[in-house]
């Protein structure tokens, strides 16, 4: 779950990382009052989840309060990358002398968290790694062990940075980590952090991701949860899927995370869009079949759903039964192919059929009739 | 023949009376594993298909003899615990089936087993199986035909289905593993690919990749570098699958620019792995190579 900047920076500041004196605001008004409250000039973030904020337009500067409101009434009446932007971020504008890349993430292949450490901040990491590779100084930590003051003498090497700074640099890096742990974060991320024009060192923008699995942990943390999905998606996970949107107009139902991307795959092998990634789970029931395609008889740009059970213990009479349920239910209705196999497979293709319903064994089979009833549409 | 287990691995099944795995202690069971005990803290006593249940490992050792692997049904909240008592134990492989352990505590029991030399496959896995001799997993059984090829795994179904293209055509298995769907897991493709190497009962090998990480693009940067090699057939899921949207499995996740479709294809292909556009092409790769 990805936290905003305001949010991962009300974090870092109680764990003592200088960040920019600064509020969030909801309204003009209280824009207003936040850069009257800091004086001078300030900068106005738009508050999303997506990336490439600035590239987007969404950080803008302004050196009155009212130049401040106004930024920020045109940033909430604004969408980014398809999203409302609901909150600014108002903060004092810092002199900036150099920018810095720092982030605390996990290595997959070490298993262990790494601090990613390069003086070239204030590009996205993606465009960093690809750029300037050896430009990125990897700091291993391990879990069993934890953070040590050393770390901050490789990253203050890499980052260029004045021995004086070696105190303030410790407590980051060593807060860094006590984020991490504490948030159950996988990612804590300060790009850019920045040498101040006086020679401070302040992280002027921050990303916190915090671990799905862990946020029973994090009450507080998880009744935000699944803000950050569109509509559709949280009326999937509302429904217990495991549920992304694309942009296709072919309705992917399927058991198993690598079946149900497979799927989506297929129907572009043979020239066709998914329109969603939807995840049964194991085991699939009747009912939840029935959930499943009631939900993508509803969703707006698929014309043609595709149902892909590979029952290895899953019986093919639920899964018919499911579907025909769903069907009768549903008023609008659309093409709708099935494959499956499994337990009791000739009892499920007779109710299917019973239903006029096409059935498959093979998945190329079914993938190909679903291409073409979506361009018969 | 076949890696990690056999005929002879003696098993206990840790949280055996939950729904889980006392359902998958039976398929197992009629698999022919041996299943040697179970536990389930409180429950001692009891039995579970035929199964003595202890409320420790260290007492089903006592009682029944030496145990080298367990298998991990146990809810999220109490699988760390689990899996460092079976390391702990002496146990040499742990399967941690269990789905949606929190990241931090699975760093630190992998850690720990590693250091202690202990294999642990998952978490959030199908589990592992060699055809005819040993499941140690939640794997329909009759998919996978007895057979040459290696079956090495990031998902569960999908696996599945490319074991029943393989059995179609003629092709068997000798070994399946499943990695697991989490960011970070025991093994790796390198650790499975290197057992299958030894193996003298796997010809060839076929990885199932899919988007998120560079466990892929690592493997075939290992392979490369290989004296001695058996063919390997790749496929990788997740072509269509849109950046920063973690896709069913908590390690299904382009993110920070790692882990996208193309990079792993690319990679694979530069190292002379073929990579198969569908499931039903796998088998017609491994058959050019092999024939």
């Amino acid at each position: 779950m990805k936290l905003y900047e305001y949010e991962a920076k009300n974090i870092a500041k109680q764990y003592g990382v200088p960040v920019p004196r600064g509020r969030v605001a909801f309204t003009p008004t209280e824009a207003r009052q936040v850069a009257s409250e800091i004086g001078g000039e300030v900068v106005v973030k738009a508050q999303v989840l997506v990336g490439s904020r600035g590239l987007a337009g969404g950080v803008k500067f302004a050196s009155s309060p009212e130049e401040a409101a106004e930024v920020a009434s045109r940033l909430l009446s604004s969408e980014m990358r398809g999203v409302k932007v609901s909150a600014v971020l108002v903060e004092e504008k810092i002199c900036i002398s150099r920018e810095l890349y720092l982030s605390l993430t996990i290595d997959r292949a070490a298993r262990k968290p790494v601090f990613l450490v390069s003086e070239m901040g204030g590009v996205e990491i993606e465009d960093l790694a690809r750029k300037y590779p050896g430009k990125i100084k990897r700091i291993y930590i391990d879990p069993e062990v934890g953070y040590t003051s050393y770390m901050a003498r490789i990253a203050l090497t890499a980052l260029n940075l004045p021995w004086s700074l070696i105190g303030d640099l410790d407590s980051l890096l060593k807060s860094m980590y006590r984020i991490m742990v504490e948030y159950d974060a996988e990612l804590v991320e300060f790009n850019p952090l920045v040498l101040t024009c006086d020679g401070k060192v302040v992280a002027v923008d921050a990303k916190i991701i915090v671990d799905d699995n862990s946020l029973q942990r994090h009450p507080e943390l998880q009744k935000l949860h699944g803000r950050e999905y569109l509509d559709f998606e949280r009326r999937a996970r509302e429904l217990g899927f495991s549920y992304v949107e694309l942009d296709g107009d072919i309705g992917v139902i399927s058991n198993g995370a690598g079946l149900t991307m497979a799927t989506m795959d297929f129907i572009l092998y043979y020239g066709g869009r998914p329109a969603n990634f939807l995840d049964i789970g194991g085991g699939a029931t009747r009912d939840r079949v029935k959930e499943a395609v009631k939900l993508m008889l509803q969703h707006p740009r698929s014309r043609v759903l595709l149902v892909n059970i590979f029952g290895g213990i899953t019986r093919c009479d639920e899964v018919a039964l499911g579907i025909v349920d769903a069907l009768g239910e549903m008023e609008e209705l659309k093409p709708i192919i099935v494959r499956m196999l499994g337990t009791n497979e000739e009892e499920g293709r007779r109710i299917l059929r019973e239903h006029n319903i096409d059935s498959y064994v093979e998945m190329d089979e079914a993938v190909k009739a679903a291409v073409e009833a979506s361009r018969r549409g | 023949m076949g890696i990690l287990v056999d005929s002879s691995t003696r098993v206990i099944v840790q949280g055996i009376t939950g729904r889980e795995g006392a359902f998958h202690t039976k398929l197992m069971l009629d698999y022919g594993t041996k299943i040697i005990a179970g536990t389930s803290p409180g429950k001692g006593g009891m039995y579970v298909h035929g199964v003595p249940v202890y409320n420790t490992i260290e007492e089903a050792i006592r009682e029944q003899g030496s145990i080298d692997a367990s298998i991990v049904f146990v809810p999220a909240r109490f699988a760390p615990d689990a899996v460092y008592e079976a390391v702990d134990s002496g146990l040499k492989t742990v399967v941690v089936i269990t789905e949606g352990i929190p990241l931090h505590d699975e760093l630190k029991f992998i850690n720990y087993a590693r250091k202690k030399g202990v294999v642990i496959v998952g978490p959030n896995t199908p589990g592992l199986l060699t055809v005819g001799e040993c499941k140690l997993g939640i794997m329909p059984g009759h998919v996978f035909k007895r057979g040459s090829i290696g079956l090495v795994s990031r998902s569960g179904t999908l696996t599945y289905e490319i074991a029943r293209e393989l059995g179609k055509q003629g092709f068997g298995v000798s070994t399946v593993v499943g990695l697991g769907g989490d960011p970070v897991t025991g093994l790796d493709f390198i650790d499975v690919y290197d057992m299958f190497l030894r193996d003298q009962g796997t010809e060839a090998v076929v990885l199932v990749g899919e988007i998120g990480g560079d466990a892929e693009e690592r493997f075939a940067l290992y392979y490369r570098g290989l004296s001695v090699r058996k063919p390997v057939v790749a496929y990788i899921a997740g072509r269509t699958a849109p950046p920063g949207k973690r896709m069913g499995h908590a390690g299904a996740i382009i993110s920070m620019g790692i882990g996208d479709y193309s990079s792993k294809r690319r990679t694979l292909e530069e190292s002379g792995i073929l990579v198969a556009d569908t499931p039903s092409q796998i088998p017609m790769l491994l058959g050019g190579l092999l024939r």
